[in-house]
């Protein structure tokens, strides 16, 4: 059954990569400004000679199957900013790293927010509950770009700890992965506290009880199924998220990622790059939540698909 | 254990069916259960307060929140200026004052307005399941990998900037999640036998979503809305950078935090003033939250 | 070895292993003769015709030598693959003498031939560059780039022989060696870029013939230049290694810096400014540079287009509180456009450096019709997004509030919309910023002629333009500045522009750096450059 609900998504996914890449293509030329407009501007007809180099004098109709067609063959263009390479080139040389950072931040925030959300949930309203919880909460209201160079200042220039920023070698990673994935430890905790919450408190659970199961044994066989199925929803994008690269974070650790092109290129009006990478995020996005809607189903049998 | 499921589903249908009857005394029940909950009442307290200041801030604000003093950038705090001035010589403590109104309004409202976006949306995909699911959801994937920054732009260009196309740009990005969050719940609930039991005795679908699975998936709903509104109040700096958002010379909580951040060694009560009314506000939201939730349950269940 | 060191310090604890590992890292990222430059942004390329921007100018100017380059100090023209030049008499005929010596990185010499190539190249419309008007001063060049001429041996450059290269110009151009400083003008390997096309600039690819040759190029995260040992003056080159890091945050260059693992930055955040100014150490760096902060005024949009509204608004806020309590940097208030000494040419103070003039602007305002402010209409001044902008931006509201009785409204946009809102002439009042092109009067004031497509103000003067035409056709050098003080002193009657401050370069300097020279066109070839206590 699984598996004929699989396919049905997959299915999906050609028609949607379609829909996407034509709202994406159309959506970004009605932007104002182009490419090759700076602040010194070109004359007309330099600008002519730029615009016939990347095919932007053919009519927008043209250029749209010329993308399709080299979409296709798996080819994304070249980048208008940075002239000498494809936005392939692109994402492979920084898809990596970011991947890198994201899969460490996600781990950190995964071991911490689970603990304390679960703590929190069997004690609530005690000092293990207050503790944890206070301190997810500052770590939602900080954003990462009061963190960063909070942990900088503190490990790396008034402490000798750690390097400043940089992306060579295994202490770079520390700082950097700490400040992302605080954020998200926080909201893990939050959920997972709140899913517990709401699963303790529901009949089963203290039929369980009544039964005279340990506390423990109740949370682990009856409630972390249940309980984590907000962690879990929240998780789906959050993963396709942290992969594709953190923006604030890499600019603060000056970390090669793909998280400055998702901001950079559409300020830059780098319309392939825009492309290349909407298309990305929107691929790890569809694959991220049909992730989840599986361990849905492996969490809780009675959720079916139809 | 069948007769104990039994049971409890009596229980349940029971408590639903006395709430309908007698709606006012279940909130009055929670209105009580709430003002026992000291916490949430600090909570309560606490957001009032800046509420009132808030609304009071044009009169009661020491200063002009534009008034430069460009002879005393940077002071530290003082008889004067409680919080110190900027880096233009403006009272810090009025900027933040007037930050507030404009953070929390825009915090609160457009929170308000996703949760309710996500939850009827999200609720609806999970409870109807099948094609309807896999559309829905595939909507929402599709919405996630629009690239967010030409979409406020473009709006821009169309609507020019205000206030409306603000909360339209923070809503648009905040629903998401919160509607894949509902509707993991609801897939998950409607499969309980509460609903097939009010289904049995001909409760209607429009009826079971919104009496049984909607308040039964509340817990996340609170908690993620909690969460949200700090992450709305951050995202208004980033829409000030596109030109949407508050206009210089008005701060907001926000932008207060992203300039401070820059200016952290040299005095970092720049930085510290800001963060801590963002915190605190949280705090307060979420204490008020979890004990809302708590009071409202219509089970009551607490250890 | 400051890096190795400090982690040393740090790591005693932990196994052999990662001390090894420490040790590793520490000798990639520092080694002796190693400059670690802060270069604000990642580049767009590394094709001198196709780049347009200063952090990939940082980068070219050390790996390509010029035809004639420019000393270090003194902005003089000095040999560069030229070892002589001849001016013919109407100033219109230039004839290098090319060194013998001088070589490729691969080795192939360098010949006449080859400048003749690059050129050809700059102007040829399927290159698309955008710089292709830094060619325009030699004969036929524009005519060629517009694709109305075809035939390439009709433009102003050929090679005599291998090592004699004539250059013909449309008109006496005193600028034109200063020019050549240009990356636009620098010298491509042919052979290199007909063979790997738009990846010749790849390091495995890429040849040069400056003191420094392509190692690496990590996207964002490094490019890593060598010496080259095939450069004919390499006995004079100390530094082994350059890296440029693009660190597009100014805090964490600034970080960086302090942690030792540079020596340049390129920028230095705003609010840090005052702090590193009372740091006696002696890395603070602040020199004039070559550009002019400015606002454009629509003369299009009532009621700028009454020439006393722009007077007022021009003598009516004080441009020294500006430089002294909002940008900080030492930068000079703007009494002209043109930076003072641009070529040589001084500009007529005209403005109010400070805010003396106030009673006068009032009386402007009144004459205009506004008395007091009263009945003048919201005026809107636009800006792209960015803190610096907003706060001066901020700054001179107030000051036209509290001096003049105007209402200004502050509209930020992001930066392509901006860029459009100025070509739509779609705003008001407009932040804008010049950097000269070259060192030259010319590179400010032609921009202002009516058909330029970067006078945003929509200004029109047909004397102006006559002045400027005049200037561009004329030998005598002393004449030439007369014409440009004329037309300065129109552009600061008409004021379709508020010219606010000259900016400086404000940057930090390890003091290891030695040979490195303050001036203003922040002009630091690396060649000359070597560091001290690097062990």
């Amino acid at each position: 059954m699984i598996l004929k609900y699989l396919l049905k998504r997959i299915a999906v996914l050609v028609p949607v990569f379609l829909f996407v890449v034509t709202v994406v293509f159309f959506m970004i030329r009605f932007a104002p400004g182009g490419p090759f407009d700076s602040e010194k501007r070109v004359s007309p007809e330099i600008m002519k000679n730029l615009q016939a180099k990347y095919h932007m004098d053919e009519p927008l109709y043209k250029q749209y199957f010329r993308y399709l067609g080299d979409l296709a063959q798996g080819d994304l263009g070249p980048s208008f900013k940075h002239a000498n390479r494809s936005v392939n080139e692109i994402i492979f040389e920084a898809l990596p790293v970011s991947a890198e950072l994201g899969l460490i931040s996600l781990t950190w925030a995964l071991l911490i927010g689970l603990a304390a959300g679960l703590v929190a949930s069997m004690r609530p309203n005690t000092w293990l509950d207050y503790i944890p919880m206070s301190f997810s909460l500052i770590g939602i209201s900080l954003p990462t770009f009061v963190i960063g160079p909070v942990l900088v200042l503190v490990f790396a220039l008034w402490n000798d700890w750690l390097p400043v920023a940089g992306w060579n070698s295994w202490q770079d990673r520390i700082l950097p992965s700490l400040t992302l994935g605080m954020a998200y430890a926080a909201y893990i905790s939050r959920l997972t506290r709140g899913g517990m919450m709401e699963i303790r408190s529901q009949d089963f659970m203290r039929t369980a009880k009544m039964k005279g199961l340990s506390e423990m044994q109740v949370v682990v066989r009856h409630g972390l199924k249940g309980g984590l199925l907000p962690v879990i929803s929240y998780l789906g994008p959050a993963l396709a998220g942290i992969i594709t690269g953190a923006l604030v974070t890499e600019s603060i650790f000056h970390i090669p990622g793909l998280g400055r092109f998702f901001v950079e290129s559409a300020v830059n009006r780098d319309y392939t790059v825009v492309m290349g990478t909407a298309l990305l995020y929107f691929a790890l996005i569809f694959f991220c939540n049909l992730l989840v809607d599986i361990v849905y189903a492996f969490l809780d049998p009675r959720v079916r698909y139809e | 254990m069948s007769s104990s499921i039994t049971l409890t589903m009596e229980k349940h249908l029971a408590t639903t069916s006395v709430a309908e009857e007698k709606g006012s005394s279940l909130w009055q029940d929670a209105f009580h259960r709430l003002k026992k909950n000291k916490l949430a009442l600090a909570g309560a307290i606490f957001l009032l307060l800046e509420i009132t200041i808030a609304v009071l801030t044009p009169v009661i604000a020491p200063y002009s929140f534009e008034e430069q003093n460009l002879e005393m950038t940077m002071a530290p705090m003082s008889a004067q200026h409680w919080l110190g001035t900027d880096s233009l010589g403006r009272d810090l403590l009025t900027r933040l004052m007037y930050g507030g109104r404009i953070s929390l309004l825009v915090g609160i409202l457009a929170s308000l307005v996703s949760v309710f976006i996500g939850v009827l949306y999200g609720a609806t995909a999970g409870f109807f399941g099948g094609k309807i699911d896999n559309w829905m959801m595939r909507i929402v994937d599709v919405l996630y990998a629009l690239p967010f920054i030409f979409m406020v732009i473009i709006l821009m260009v169309y609507f020019g900037r205000n206030f409306v196309l603000l909360f339209v740009a923070l809503g648009a990005t905040q629903w998401l999640t919160m509607a894949r969050i509902v509707r993991g719940q609801v897939m998950s609930l409607k499969e309980k036998e509460f609903v097939e039991a009010a289904r049995s005795i001909g409760v209607g679908d429009f009826k079971i979503l919104t009496r049984h699975l909607i308040p039964n998936s509340l817990g996340p709903v609170i908690v993620y809305l909690t969460l949200t509104v700090p992450a709305v109040i951050l995202e208004e700096a980033f829409l000030s950078f596109l030109g949407l958002g508050v206009q210089a010379p008005m701060a907001s909580w926000g932008t207060l935090i992203s300039s401070g951040v820059e200016a952290m060694e040299i005095a970092p009560r720049v930085l510290i003033a800001p963060a801590i009314c963002l915190s605190l506000t949280l705090l307060s939201l979420n204490f008020l939250g979890d004990g809302l939730r708590d009071a409202l349950d219509p089970k009551g269940a607490r250890d | 070895m400051t890096r190795e060191k400090k982690q040393n310090k740090t790591w005693r604890g932990l196994s052999a292993l990662l001390v090894a590992a420490n040790v590793m890292v520490a000798t990639a990222s520092f080694a002796a003769g190693t400059f670690n430059f802060g270069n604000g942004a990642e580049p767009k390329d590394l094709d001198p015709h196709i780049v347009t921007g200063v952090p990939e100018h940082h980068i070219l100017l050390n790996m390509f030598e010029p035809l004639v380059a420019m000393d270090p100090k003194t902005l003089a023209p000095i040999p560069g693959v030229a070892t002589s030049w001849k001016v013919s008499k109407d100033l219109k005929t230039y004839t290098f003498t090319l060194r013998k010596d001088a070589k490729w990185s691969n080795g192939e010499a360098i010949t006449a031939a080859d400048f003749v190539y690059s050129w050809t190249r700059l102007l040829t419309p399927a290159t698309a560059a955008e710089y292709a008007y830094q060619a325009y001063y030699m004969k036929n060049g524009k005519a060629f780039n517009e694709g109305k001429l075809k035939d390439a041996s009709q433009l102003g450059f050929k090679a005599i022989d291998p090592y004699t290269l004539e250059v013909q110009l449309e008109a006496p151009t005193p600028f034109f060696l200063g020019l050549l400083n240009h990356h636009s003008l620098y010298p491509v390997p042919k052979s290199v870029v007909e063979k790997h096309g738009s990846r010749w600039t790849r390091p495995e690819n890429m040849v040069s013939n400056g003191a420094f040759i392509l190692d690496k190029w990590e996207m964002n995260k490094v490019i890593s230049l060598k010496k080259n040992e095939t450069y004919w003056d390499k006995t004079k080159v100390s530094l082994d290694r350059v890296n440029f890091h693009p660190v597009e945050k100014q805090d964490t260059e600034e970080k960086l810096f302090r942690s030792k693992e540079l020596h340049t930055t390129n920028e230095l955040p705003l609010e840090k400014i005052p702090f590193w100014q009372a740091d006696k150490s002696g890395v603070y760096q602040q020199s004039p540079y070559l550009g002019i902060y400015h606002y454009w005024l629509n003369v299009g949009k009532a009621p700028l287009d009454n020439k006393l509204v722009r007077q007022a608004l021009n003598l009516g806020f004080d441009r020294e509180r500006i430089v002294k309590y909002v940008t900080r940097g030492g930068q000079e208030p703007a009494q002209g456009f043109t930076p003072p000494g641009a070529g040589g040419f001084f500009p007529k103070a005209r403005l109010p450096k400070d805010g003396s003039s106030i009673a006068k602007a009032k009386e402007l305002l009144a004459k205009a019709g506004y008395p007091g402010g009263k009945g003048l209409p919201k005026i809107e001044l636009l800006y792209n997004t960015s803190d610096a902008h907003k706060k001066i931006a901020e700054a001179m509201q107030q000051m036209w509030k509290t001096n003049l009785g105007i209402d200004v409204v502050l509209v930020n946009q992001e930066w392509k919309v901006y860029l459009d809102s100025q070509t739509q002439k779609n705003y008001m009042v407009s932040r804008a910023g010049w950097i000269g092109d070259y060192n030259d009067a010319n590179t400010f004031l032609d921009m202002f002629m009516s058909d330029n497509g970067n006078n945003k103000a929509g200004f029109k003067n047909a004397k102006y333009d006559e002045l400027l035409t005049k200037a561009a056709n004329e030998k005598n050098a002393k004449k030439r500045l007369e014409f440009f003080q004329e037309a300065e002193g129109i552009l600061m009657e008409e004021l379709p522009t508020i010219p606010i401050y000259v900016y400086t370069r404000v940057y930090l300097k390890s003091k290891d750096v030695q040979g490195w020279y303050p001036n203003i066109l922040d002009y630091h070839p690396l060649k000359y450059v070597s560091l001290t206590g690097a062990k």
